[in-house]
């Protein structure tokens, strides 16, 4: 049964496994282990995380193409409902008619860029989404008449979503059961049956086909596979993730505007995640996002206390100030791609497997 | 610049003038479109300066550099301090005055994007040679590393370029005002492309480059030292980067530490539509970019982005590899 649910990709370590099962319970229980709004935007932003990068690591991991449009799709999803529920009022059918629109642009735009780039080299792949998501950029903050420019858009959910809604008037193990609870669970659900439907698809015959262009291009094709086909698809199988994810996301924040879900720190972010959870294994995907999102809410807090004690030495003090973790970010990237390259998951497995081989 | 036996292709540099006669009618006036022209080649010659060294990285390497914009607002930066050190001289009225203010600038600007550039390439490109996929990535954070690190040195907040005094204005040439800065950018950008013509037809190390483009194991077994030869081309190709960015803060007047990441994305789109390698191909794909962008940016502003892109995608259509594919890729 765990075995058809998780299609047959096991662990593989012991180690692994007791973090995804706590990683697992700890979203599932979240608003009852622990309280408060922060940490719960957190657990949140996290489900949010976890098929966005789990969705790019089909793209990255899996067929060995970066992209760099990533978040493109993503802002895509939640401008679909962040338009479709200001437009249409805060109704189910417009979160509907929000997010079949945003799929349906996300599809056409990278079975296009698919189409086009990497019909001739996978390199051109990365240097087109690039274009691609910078134009889309600047279209989504000069468009001010649909997508509210700069300021963003921010939009009510229907009642059953909404903070105002109370299913119980009593607190159940003293929690209040209101609509942002309800909308917490909607995105567990949603998280946990997407991340399923990925390791489905990378370990399905289709999914092997895809580790195999991305071991040997020249290979697979000549084995009879349409690389152009395969990778395409991949493609755009990652975009219309991302932009689930996307509408996800608006719809725990109730707004969206450029910077919060298109800006190219997010596309770093998820670059780095992909990279710390491990490349290729979609499991690093949850443990990454995890890892990294309640990292980044405490590295800018011990920069600034690094800033602090540094203050006598101006230089070293600009250095640690906390604007710029993006720096810090950076090198951490930089290093986890030289020294780290299969991340947190293929660490473990490595070790499983090594002591497997020990006891043998 | 790659001689070939079945002599010059013409058809992809004939697009230039060609774009530039289609946008006539639609452009309306001359005279507003002899203003575009030259900015359109003035911004034109800006990222050919930025792109050949990219271009010929690649060509020689295999190696695609995501963070040759560092570069760009690097040298951009390096401008506003040398020149803020001289304002009395480009203050003066008199050009030459200028000229002496603005050429240091520029020759501070390509040894110090050259000399990052060679760190650069010894602590970020030389651990993933051959790995493309890590190569995307390092240098995408060596790109963010370097950003950041601009805004230690010079604060996150952009920082006003002016134009010497006597660049300032434009001349009048019939009905068209021609600004002069754009004049001295063409005049700066073809000395460029001379030079660079010149060394890589004229010259044994232009030959060598030349052919390491075109088959690196061969020069290799011919005994030449590919390697240094590469990391040469890396470092002039960031100092020409470096020059680039200071044509561009100008043009701009002002820099910004994230300068870099948005010229980059006109690069890749030029050295696209050039052929990845070919320099020849990356001029006109520098002309057709800056032409495009101006004269979208005046008939449609809010689509100038994506004019590029479509721009991209139509040479993509009829010549996938570029307009002047280098043969062996």
């Amino acid at each position: 049964m765990l075995n058809r649910l998780l299609s047959n990709d096991l662990p593989r370590s012991r180690m692994l496994a007791v973090v995804l099962v706590g990683l697992l319970l700890g979203l599932a229980f979240a608003p009852f282990l622990f309280p408060g709004v922060k940490a719960l935007n957190v657990a949140a932003k996290v489900l949010v995380f976890i098929v966005l990068v789990g969705s790019f690591d089909l793209l990255l991991g899996y067929t060995g193409i970066v992209s760099f449009a990533h978040t493109m799709f993503f802002g895509i999803g939640a401008y679909g409902i962040a338009i479709a529920t200001t437009r249409m009022g805060p109704t189910w059918p417009a979160l509907a008619a929000g997010v079949a629109g945003a799929l349906a642009l996300s599809l056409v735009l990278a079975l296009v860029i698919g189409l086009f780039s990497l019909r001739v080299r996978a390199i051109f792949f990365a240097m087109i989404t690039l274009a691609v998501a910078s134009a889309f950029l600047t279209l989504a903050s000069q468009l001010s008449d649909i997508t509210g420019g700069e300021d963003g858009l921010t939009f009510k959910v229907p009642g059953l979503l909404s903070p105002s809604f109370a299913l119980m008037e009593e607190p159940f193990l003293g929690v209040v059961i209101d609509g942002r609870l309800l909308t917490y669970y909607l995105l567990f659900v949603l998280a946990l049956v997407l991340l399923l439907t990925l390791l489905r698809i990378v370990n399905s015959p289709f999914g092997r086909v895809l580790q195999a262009i991305r071991e040997n291009e020249f290979r697979a094709e000549a084995i009879g596979y349409r690389v152009v086909v395969y990778r395409t698809i991949s493609s755009v199988l990652s975009a219309l993730f991302a932009c689930v994810a996307g509408a996800m996301l608006a719809l725990w924040l109730r707004y969206n505007g450029p910077d919060t879900s298109m800006s190219f720190e997010i596309m770093m972010d998820v670059l780095l995640i992909v990279v710390i959870g491990g490349m290729g294994t979609v499991y690093g995907a949850a443990i990454g996002a995890a890892l990294f999102l309640v990292a980044q809410g405490y590295l800018q807090d011990l920069l600034r206390l690094g800033s602090e004690a540094a203050s006598s030495i101006p230089w070293l003090s600009a250095l640690l100030s906390p604007d710029r973790w993006l720096l810090w970010l950076g090198v951490l990237f930089v290093l986890s791609v030289y020294h780290f390259p299969t991340g947190v998951v293929g660490r473990l497995r490595t070790r499983a497997a090594a002591a497997a081989l020990r006891k043998a | 610049m790659t001689i070939q036996a079945r002599g010059f292709d013409w058809i992809p540099l004939a697009l230039v003038p060609a774009l530039a006669l289609v946008m006539l009618p639609l452009v309306g006036s001359p005279s507003s479109w002899l203003t575009l022209t030259v900015a359109g080649l003035a911004m034109g010659l800006i990222i050919f300066v930025i792109a050949s060294g990219l271009t010929l990285v690649f060509g020689l390497m295999d190696v695609l550099n995501f963070g040759h914009g560092l570069f760009i607002a690097l040298g951009a930066f390096v401008a506003t301090t040398v020149l803020g050190t001289m304002s009395d001289w480009t203050g003066s009225a008199s050009l030459w005055r200028n000229l002496a203010a603005v050429l240091p600038a520029m020759l501070v600007a390509m040894a110090v994007a050259g000399a990052v550039g060679l760190a650069f390439e010894r602590f970020i490109v030389r651990p993933v040679y051959g790995q493309h996929l890590k190569q995307i990535l390092i240098t995408m954070g060596g790109m963010i590393i370097g950003e950041e690190l601009i805004k230690v040195v010079w604060g996150p907040q952009q920082i006003a370029l002016p134009l010497p005094e006597a660049m300032r204005g434009s001349v009048l040439l019939g009905e068209a005002a021609i600004e002069k800065y754009r004049l001295f950018v063409v005049v700066v950008g073809l000395l460029v492309f001379g030079a660079l013509a010149w060394t890589l037809n004229r010259t044994k190390i232009g030959l060598l480059i030349r052919a390491g483009v075109q088959d690196r194991e061969m020069v290799e077994a011919l005994g030449y030292r590919i390697r240094r030869l590469f990391v040469a081309v890396f470092a002039m190709g960031s100092a020409l980067a470096g020059l680039g960015g200071v044509l561009w803060g100008l043009y701009q007047q002002m820099v910004l530490p994230q300068m870099g990441a948005q010229v980059n994305v006109l690069i890749f789109i030029v050295i696209i539509i050039g052929g990845l390698g070919s320099t020849t191909g990356a001029l006109v794909g520098a002309l057709l970019v800056g032409l495009m962008a101006n004269y979208t940016g005046f008939l449609a502003p809010k689509v100038a982005l994506f004019s590029n892109i479509a721009l991209m995608a139509a040479i993509l259509l009829w010549r996938p590899q570029g307009v002047y594919p280098v043969s062996n890729r």
